[in-house]
């Protein structure tokens, strides 16, 4: 270990950030050590400065609003900060290999996959055609494409998300690079591909040896892949050490709130509201969006979203409908709020069909029923105050402007916002508040049943944790019935009285969460629930101020 | 329903079905909107030859078939119009297709130079502004974008030609080419390319400047994106990286703009025509509305709508051969 340098040496490694930012130095006084063989996870939520690290690395900051202001970054012993950029360019993707967060976009659109990895060979070796084109084949097989001839010939849109990043992968091992910086290379696909992807990066880094720099921010994934762990909290480095010892046994506070957000495996205990009476019914629901076109314009092929749906809603009771990407279950949150309308069946909303409702019933009927959305940033209308965003329904529904906005006022009370709120814009929130705000301006017309489409998945994880303990909370005190649409089945365990389960349109498997989660029947259950990053192992519990 | 054909075949066909119906309607409204306009052909026939009696017009108007409701009058051009036949110029006293003929060359030609000067000069020069954004570079390709962009054709081509013909003589005023020249072989193709110098720069420079415009912060937007930034860490240099990832994604804007703008060109060709009196659509458009040349001016403008179609499906068969996102069904 002493006569081989380590592969990767950052020491007191500072990054400035322009000025008007809300911190002077994204990075302050990092330092991390990696070896050959060794997978090293730099943990920290949004804005913690942890993507700007993999920047520095490869020399790849914006600058120069955004330049290291100070520190070394050795790699296999040598200064990379005092490269020349044609020194560095050798290095890219040779030596140094990065992994990017979005396989949708990570490609470019107008090149086929091959003519990308071609590229990779092309910059750095002398190969001839047909041994670069050999080379990549070969590759693309190592990274378990099915069919690596024809994927070969893809353009990206062609292909899987999944498929995508295993192309990224197979892109950036072309070379058996010797450090390999990941950027949250899974936080995009769905859980079954993500553990796919995380058992590849690792097999593969077994085979070449080589180090690797893993940024994520889901705990999960760091008990899955990682050897050593490090934290980041705002630019600084809480704590680092052996990834057994970072996630059973944190030290720093900041590390032991995180890690007590991680939502556990374990279902909340079963609540008798079997008996409660059903407030909301779905009955042989179907949606196919049909195929289109014909002599005069393009053909699209007909999609079967949701196949002949049913389930029942109790009050007081959260009823969870898990899935991967695909699965139908963003359909049925928009059919059962008639957002979109659907082919047959019926909505039962207190014993009225909601789908047979004329345009007018329908107004009147909205009230009952009301809609959390996934994205904060983009479901509030930046133009209009908070106050106005929440009173809007209401007036709309006939109240008093006056009361309407009073009332308002409370409901930020109620989801824990300051009532100077009020006269704030959107924007000038973080994204959990935001999500508050969505939440109260739900709640404002009262409603009986709420639909939260994955109202937590573009949060951080400690942020996550407040809201989902929020909607819990709020679901019990004001006896709200919530039908939770989510992929994460940590959240959906954690919230979830009952799930469902779909795959492709149909539900495999429905029950309590905690017999579900306990004894899965169905094999897509089963894998599901066996693809969760890090399920064997339970985050310690340490109840503090977090969750 | 499966047709022997390749896709790009039973594409074009579907093209033409649809286009058929856009013109029937062209055609139809502009029939009647012309007839809205107050006097007619008649009336402008009688007033160069300084006046006739009552009778006379009446008898006129019967021969050309003026005296009919409107909807018969419709009715028989479409019926025309529909075996190709555009009728009979009154004016210069030839069937209307033989003068469109005569002159849709030059207008081609005019308009064809023009864009892809236009075209190319806007691509190249709003990539270089993007790659050197905020620079002495960029501020000067920029503002004179602005200029350009501002400034109205018509005058534009005055100061030309104030400037080239009138003080430096390098240049024609106007015509398309020396009428006692008679020149033949090359001769005559330099004498035709120095009487269009003008017109195509004052044509160009205009649509030029949208290019620009949009070619910079279409590449600007590019090279933020992540397949720019995985092809960094590649390795790729500069050079490549424009070349093979931002260019080519941002064309694609910019061609959808090419394909809009062509009829706006041959709205601007009027007006450059005119003032550079050359013998193409243009002038033959507005010397057609002075004089009251239905069956001419309808010509035109079935003329026009069938190059803008062409022009469109041509421009989105590039916008497919651009984009491998995009197939053509």
């Amino acid at each position: 270990m002493t006569d081989t340098p380590p592969i990767l040496q950052i020491r007191d490694l500072k990054i400035a950030l322009p000025k008007g930012a809300d911190r002077p130095f994204a990075l302050e006084g990092l330092d991390l050590t990696i070896e050959p063989g060794e997978i090293v996870c730099l943990v920290g939520e949004s804005g913690s400065g942890k993507s700007l690290c993999a920047g520095a690395i490869m020399r790849l900051l914006p600058e120069p609003h955004v330049h290291v202001a100070g520190g070394a970054i050795r790699f296999m012993g040598e200064e990379l900060l005092g490269k020349t950029e044609t020194e560095m360019r050798a290095i890219r993707g040779e030596d140094i290999a990065m992994i990017f967060q979005e396989p949708m976009t990570a490609l470019n659109p107008q090149k086929t996959v091959g003519w990308q990895l071609d590229e990779v060979l092309r910059l750095h070796t002398r190969m001839t055609r047909a041994e670069r084109k050999a080379r990549a084949i070969e590759m693309l097989e190592r990274v378990h494409i099915p069919d690596p001839a024809s994927a070969y010939n893809a353009y990206p849109h062609q292909i899987s998300g999944g498929q995508r990043q295993r192309v990224v992968i197979a892109m950036a091992l072309l070379l058996s690079p010797k450090l390999i910086i990941a950027d949250e290379p899974t936080t995009a696909l769905d859980v079954t591909t993500q553990l796919q992807i995380l058992k590849l990066i690792r097999e593969l880094q077994e085979q070449e040896g080589a180090g690797v720099l893993f940024i994520t921010h889901d705990f999960g994934v760091v008990a899955e892949i990682a050897d050593k762990v490090a934290v980041l909290c705002k630019g600084e480095m809480v704590e680092q050490g052996p990834a057994a010892e970072v996630l059973n046994n944190p030290q720093h506070a900041y590390t032991r709130a995180l890690i007590g957000a991680v939502p556990a495996l374990t279902p909340p205990p079963v609540k008798p509201v079997t008996q409660a009476p059903v407030v909301l019914k779905g009955i042989g629901l179907k949606k196919t969006f049909a195929a289109r076109g014909g002599l005069l314009s393009g053909k699209r092929k007909a999609v079967v979203a949701v196949k002949d749906l049913t389930f029942q809603l109790h009050r007081g009771e959260t009823l969870g409908v898990v899935g991967e990407s695909g699965s139908g279950k963003t359909t049925v949150s928009r059919i059962v709020t008639r957002l979109l309308e659907c082919d047959a069946g019926k909505v039962e909303l207190d014993g009225k069909d909601l789908l047979a409702c004329s345009p007018r019933e329908l107004r009147a009927m909205r009230k009952y029923i009301q809609m959390v959305f996934q994205d904060p940033m983009a479901s509030l209308n930046p133009r209009k105050r908070v106050v106005d965003l929440i009173a809007q329904g209401p007036i709309v529904h006939g109240a008093d402007p006056d009361k309407a906005r009073a009332d308002a006022r409370k409901l930020l009370e109620l989801v824990e916002l300051s009532p100077a709120a009020a006269t704030r814009f959107p924007h000038e929130f973080s994204g959990g508040q935001r999500q508050r705000i969505g939440i109260a301006r739900a709640l404002a017309l009262e409603p009986k049943v709420i639909v939260a489409d994955e109202p937590v998945s573009a949060l951080d994880v400690s942020v996550q944790a407040q809201v989902l303990k929020l909607l819990a909370d709020l679901r019990d005190r004001l006896n709200l019935s919530l039908l939770f649409v989510t992929h994460d089945l940590r959240v959906a365990a954690q919230l979830c009285d009952r799930i469902i389960v779909m795959q492709k349109g149909e539900i495999v498997e429905s029950g309590l969460t905690a017999e579900v989660f306990a004894n899965p029947q169905h094999a897509y259950t089963q894998n599901l629930l066996s693809s969760i990053p890090g399920r064997d192992w339970t985050p310690p519990s340490f109840r503090t101020d977090a969750a | 329903m499966k047709l022997p054909l390749p896709p790009i075949l039973i594409y074009a066909l579907r093209r033409v079905v649809q286009a058929v119906p856009v013109i029937i309607l062209i055609m139809i409204g502009t029939f009647l909107l012309l007839k809205l306009a107050p006097g007619d052909t008649v009336d402008a026939l009688v007033g160069d030859m300084g006046g006739a009696d009552a009778a006379f017009i009446a008898r006129l108007r019967a021969e050309y078939g003026l005296d009919q409701p409107i909807w018969v009058q419709l009715w028989r051009y479409m019926a025309k119009l529909a075996t190709f036949d555009f009728g009979w110029s009154f004016v210069y006293e030839q069937p209307v297709s033989t003068v469109l003929l005569d002159r849709l060359g030059t207008t081609l030609m005019l308009m064809a130079t023009s864009l892809s000067i236009a075209f190319t000069a806007g691509v190249v020069l709003g990539a270089i502004a993007a790659r050197r954004v905020y620079s002495a570079t960029d501020n000067i390709i920029s503002i004179l974008g602005l200029v350009f962009y501002a400034t109205p054709s018509f005058f534009l081509s005055l100061m030309m030609m104030y400037l080239f013909s009138v003080k430096l003589g390098w240049l024609p005023v106007g015509g398309i080419k020396t009428i006692a020249g008679f020149y033949t072989g090359w001769d005559h193709v330099i004498d035709v390319a120095k009487h269009l110098i003008m017109p195509t720069a004052a044509l160009s420079l205009i649509y030029l400047s949208f290019y620009l415009r949009l070619m910079r912060a279409s590449v600007l937007e590019v090279a933020d994106l992540d397949y720019v930034r995985t092809a960094r860490a590649k390795g790729a240099g500069e050079t490549r990286l424009m070349i093979h990832h931002i260019m080519r994604n941002a064309l694609l804007p910019v061609v959808t703009l090419l394909g809009l703008q062509f009829s706006t060109v041959l709205g601007g060709s009027v007006v450059v025509e005119t003032i550079f009196t050359l013998p193409g659509l243009g002038q033959l458009a507005y010397q057609s509305v002075v004089q009251r040349d239905m069956n001419t001016l309808m010509g035109i403008i079935f003329l026009c709508a069938l190059i803008v179609v062409v022009v469109n499906f041509l421009t989105d068969l590039l916008y497919a051969r651009l984009d491998s996102r995009i197939e053509l069904a």
